[in-house]
């Protein structure tokens, strides 16, 4: 909102030339042109995951098909904790504006307060970005499987919550051979049940021949059986084909396999050991390795622009609670953090776009 | 001295509360805006399926609905539409040929290359 009168402008804010280039502060102008070099790196980026997407056409992996989780709540919701982040970073953008009409009004109080709401709606999306990641890397119960036919594919429906392990032979820490192995006494290098039973199957400690019937050895070289409830709708959504299973199409749920035939393939599959969990810069479960490259990259780059915005908010802040730019007389200082700011929100909303809608 | 080749001065971009009413209105207003087109882009991206019928529509809209919104956020938090106008082309004008032309060639060289895959 500039002033609309017309006014003389002292020497100390005109320029070395003795003018002001477009009528504008030689700070923000800086802060424009170093925000359209940043903006064209985002693009650059983007693109590049066009690139790759369009590359590898069906095999690539879909927005509402892997992110669907929320903290505590699990799977089924679609899309859902991203729209929060946006919409975190949306609040926290609008506060920032409000911060820099308060300080158009030369109102103190106003900046400090809609300051600290932004710094807080930032550590807010710093926060949501971090279990995404957590999420991201960890990954879900069943993996993506690599079918006997040389396909692989993603899984969904719920997973059946193992209950223990029944020993049968004992190792250098388990119980005697018929007691049972739980969460509360299984030994701490195995972390927990399900960490076991998802280390045995990728290292092909597990066997068996079917969902009801497999055996694990753990570390200790205990071996036990394991008793876990049944998997519930199982299904597989077949992501690259392979002789038999061409490649599911998201709007049609009868190219995906379903029911005992899935059931079957998914522990033939896992009992060989041919499963990945998770994510990490040379494998995940989702896609292809590019995928989890791009989702590292860009979500980070851009966590890294919030990140040093809010060190940024905050080194201003405590700028604006001393009163500097009150006594400068303008607050212009917060409408150039205001502007790098509303950027990362900005790219936020392409990233959300691009990354995760389409 | 006076000096007329400059009219106004961002530094000088006071306002008085009554204006400041008025501004507050159009950023919640904005606020608004922006939060109906994010859960508007939610729910179709929720529930249409892509490669459905539907799906080049949802994705053209979801294109469109983006555009709007970062229009939103540069004109009127960025505050890059009170600027001059001489202002605004040379933030958008360069960015937005390099920016097309960039995808342009990124997109056609991908599914030139998927096609060979």
């Amino acid at each position: 909102m500039a002033g609309h009168a017309s006014k003389q402008i002292d020497g100390k804010t005109l320029w070395g030339g003795k003018i002001s280039p477009f009528s504008a502060s030689y700070g923000k102008l800086m802060m424009w042109f170093f925000l359209v070099s940043d903006a064209l790196t985002f693009g650059g980026l983007l693109v590049a995951y066009g690139y790759a997407r369009y590359s590898y056409q069906g095999m690539w992996p879909i927005g509402e098909e892997t992110f669907e989780a929320l903290p505590l709540l699990g799977n089924g919701y679609p899309l859902a904790y991203v729209a929060l982040m946006t919409f975190i970073l949306i609040i926290s953008s609008v506060t920032m504006v409000l911060a820099v009409e308060a300080g158009h009004r030369m109102d103190k109080k106003g900046v400090v307060k809609w300051m600290l709401w932004t710094i807080i709606g930032g550590f807010f999306f710093l926060g949501s970005q971090a279990w995404e990641w957590g999420h991201f890397i960890h990954g879900t119960e069943f993996g993506k499987v690599k079918l006997s036919d040389g396909s692989s594919a993603i899984v969904k429906g719920e997973f059946g919550h193992i209950e223990s392990f029944e020993v049968i032979t004992p190792g250098a820490h388990s119980p005697a051979q018929g007691e049972l192995i739980t969460n509360e006494n299984i030994h701490k290098s195995e972390k927990d049940l399900m960490h076991a039973f998802q280390h045995a199957a990728v290292t092909g400690n597990l066997s068996g021949t079917s969902a009801t019937d497999l055996i694990i050895t753990l570390h200790d070289g205990t071996v036990a059986k394991v008793n876990r409830k049944a998997d519930e709708n199982l299904e597989l959504l077949i992501k690259e084909a392979g002789t038999k299973y061409a490649v599911s199409l998201p709007s049609d749920v009868s190219t995906r396999v379903a029911g005992d035939e899935a059931e079957a393939l998914y522990y033939e599959a896992l009992t060989q050991g041919k499963v990945i969990y998770g994510a990490n810069l040379s494998e995940n479960e989702y896609g292809p390795s590019q995928y989890g490259q791009f989702f590292f990259f860009i979500t980070g780059f851009h966590g890294f622009h919030v990140f040093s915005g809010v060190i940024i908010n905050i080194i201003i802040f405590f700028g604006v609670l001393k009163g500097i730019y009150h006594a400068r007389g303008h607050y212009e200082m917060v409408e150039k953090t205001g502007l790098y700011w509303h950027f990362v929100d900005l790219v936020w909303v392409f990233v959300f776009t691009f990354f995760y809608l389409i | 001295m006076e000096r007329d080749d400059i009219i106004e001065y961002s530094l000088d971009a006071h306002h008085s509360e009554e204006q400041g009413v008025t501004i507050r209105k159009k950023i919640w207003k904005v606020t608004l805006i922006l939060s109906i087109i994010t859960a508007v882009e939610v729910l179709l991206g929720a529930f249409i399926k892509q490669g459905s019928d539907l799906w080049l529509t949802v994705k053209v809209s979801f294109i469109i609905m983006t555009i709007f919104k970062a229009a939103y956020i540069v004109m009127v938090f960025m505050h890059l539409g009170d600027e001059r106008k001489a202002l605004k082309w040379v933030i958008l004008l360069p960015y937005t040929i390099f920016i097309l032309y960039l995808m342009f060639i990124g997109l056609t060289e991908g599914n030139a290359v998927g096609l060979k895959m």
